[in-house]
């Protein structure tokens, strides 16, 4: 299985990410190089395996729907990391035409 | 002797029995960043000295009026720069979140707040902790303190390096796939583990979720354990920290009761690992068995499928975790897109660096329609298979030994370029992420005058015999006392 520029350029728009024409054929060449060592795993029979997502038990952890205060200086903590806001509010390109 | 050369464990004492002062410490420290930062790089923010010298006077004054003495009340200390902070710009080593102010400290954070400890700064990481040399930063490589022309490992590598240029006194880093034990290794320092779900996640910024842990960078065992001491817990903001029963892993860290029964896979002394970092790691289990403790050589046999299915599963997450940084709401905003979606692409297209691009179209590859099963499910279960080789392993055996790493560090530059050979460095680190195991990394000895790293592998939750063990053996190798000679400014530098 080797994967094409093509592919490369379809899952950089997948991940939101433009790529120069150098990028494209770099990664096309890095992927396949990695890939190919990750076909090593093609060797294992794992049929009757399970799959593990997480090491520990995991289980919902749940707390009361308690309203907490948000204070007027937190809003303003955030918002001044903003790359561009309006008054308490982001500030974002137009989605709608 | 400098003050900034003694361990943590020794500058407390010396807190304690009034011989030095929380400013002294402090003075000391900042006196030796200012004497061989250039040369090292390892932080990305210094902070203000007058803000951390104001904070050891009220530490100071907090002791003198008798406040019960923390273990560590008073030692300044380093946070790798994806642990939030407050009051300190959190980078994560990228460009995306230059000069970014998190709303909130790290639950790490504020329990070496508590316990008064003195935050100096924030270290140097490859970006969003990809990468094996912190050449990935997207500010500048740190520089390993033994030879400068050399790479202190990665990802954790400032942290690492401030550490052996005694720069800290201890430093906190990150472990996704070995993120601490490797840039120990690499520069001559203790680098630790713990089990997944020990210390708590809250306010790292995420990589992999699944397999990322808060780890420590000590100038010895002793430091390891009482920094433990104060960063593990249980809280409730990370849903997997696991409720139970804290524990002292500096108290009664000299003695361990029995003999230990430890395994040597075999797998982990063949092709691909230089012949002096086996031999280091082999005169470090001959001292084990001077002290009665049985090592016997076991199969790990899927050992090498863990690399593979590690990089499937951590691009996998980190796609996932990646996804948030958008433009919108924090960090980097790429100027003059015309639409939201180009504003989209171009600030990740702008912000991330070559490394996280690559892991995260990876990643969104092996979780794209028609791979998901090829590749994503397909490394789920062989993360089982490595999970059930451990379980097998430590139904007769307490711990397993290996090297950290196959080599010693590499030259700046030197595998850069080529992703897979970068990706290699972590063969025998990722297998304790897979399986949420405690790992720690110890210096055993040096090649070329590079530090070789030896790694114990424990059972889950079982920190305090693991670092019991640990501490033995660190005191039967000799090495721990052993400094890299760094030139300060001024001096004539001869290399």
């Amino acid at each position: 299985m080797t994967v094409g520029k093509n592919e490369v350029e379809y899952v950089a728009s997948l991940a939101r990410i433009t790529l120069s024409e150098e990028e494209k054929v770099m990664y096309t060449e890095q992927f396949n190089t990695i890939l190919e060592y990750i076909h090593m795993l093609n060797k294992l029979e794992l049929d009757e395996v399970e799959p593990t997502t997480h090491v520990l038990p995991l289980h919902n952890v749940l707390r009361k729907d308690l309203v907490k205060v948000s204070t007027q200086k937190i809003i303003e903590q955030v918002l001044e990391e903003a790359p561009e806001k309006e008054k308490f509010l982001f500030r974002v390109p137009s989605i709608i035409e | 002797m400098e003050l900034y050369e003694l361990t943590a464990c020794q500058a407390a004492n010396a807190l304690a029995k009034k011989e030095v002062t929380a400013c002294d410490l402090t003075e000391s420290i900042y006196k030796r960043i200012a004497a061989v930062e250039d040369k090292i790089k390892g932080f990305i923010t210094v902070r203000e000295k007058q803000e951390a010298l104001s904070e050891a006077v009220q530490v100071q004054d907090s002791l003198e009026k008798g406040d019960k003495l923390a273990s560590l009340r008073g030692i300044p200390m380093t946070l790798k720069d994806n642990i939030c902070t407050l009051n300190l710009p959190t980078t994560c080593g990228s460009k995306m979140l230059q000069g970014y102010y998190p709303p909130y400290d790290a639950h790490v954070t504020e329990k070496l707040q508590e316990a008064g400890t003195i935050l100096v700064g924030k270290s140097n990481m490859d970006e969003f902790a990809m990468g094996s040399s912190t050449e990935n930063s997207s500010f500048y490589p740190t520089l390993n303190p033994w030879n400068q022309h050399y790479v202190p490992g990665g990802s954790s590598g400032g942290s690492a390096a401030l550490v052996a240029a005694r720069e800290t006194f201890f430093a906190l880093g990150s472990d996704t796939g070995g993120s601490v034990r490797q840039p120990a290794s690499l520069c001559g320092v203790v680098g630790f583990k713990p089990t997944y779900g020990l210390v708590s996640r809250y306010g790292l910024i995420a990589f992999a979720s699944s397999l990322d842990q808060i780890g420590t960078l000590t100038r010895d065992v002793r430091d390891c354990a009482m920094v433990l001491d104060i960063i593990a817990g249980h809280d409730s903001r990370d849903s997997t920290s696991v409720p139970r029963e804290k524990e002292n892993y500096s108290r009664d860290l000299e003695k361990s009761s029995s003999s230990f029964r430890v395994g040597i896979p075999r797998e982990c002394f063949g092709q691909g690992v230089e012949e002096d970092v086996k031999k280091a790691v082999k005169r470090g289990i001959e001292k084990c068995q001077q002290i009665g403790t049985v090592i016997e050589e076991i199969s790990f046999p899927h050992n090498e499928h863990a690399l593979p299915a590690y990089y499937l599963v951590a691009t996998a997450e980190s796609s996932s975790n990646l996804a948030r940084y958008d433009g919108i709401q924090y960090g980097f905003r790429s100027k003059g897109a015309e639409n939201l979606h180009d504003l989209y692409r171009k600030t990740r297209e702008e912000g991330f660096g070559p490394e996280v691009k690559r892991r995260v179209m990876l990643g969104t590859y092996a979780l794209s329609s028609g791979y998901y099963d090829a590749y994503y499910l397909k490394a789920l279960k062989v993360r089982t298979i490595i999970r059930k080789d451990f379980e097998k392993i430590f139904e007769d055996h307490d711990f397993v030994i290996m090297p950290t790493s196959p080599t010693v560090a590499f030259a700046m530059g030197e595998k850069v370029d080529d992703p897979l050979t970068m990706y290699l460095n972590d063969i025998f680190t990722v297998p304790a992420n897979l399986a949420g195991l405690p790992a720690i990394s110890i210096p055993c000895g040096f090649s070329r005058g590079l530090p070789v790293g030896l790694q114990v592998v424990g059972r889950p939750f079982d920190e305090k015999r693991l670092l019991q063990f640990s501490y033995k053996l660190e005191s039967l190798l000799q090495v721990k006392d052993i400094k890299p000679d760094i030139a300060e400014v001024g001096q004539t530098d001869i290399s």
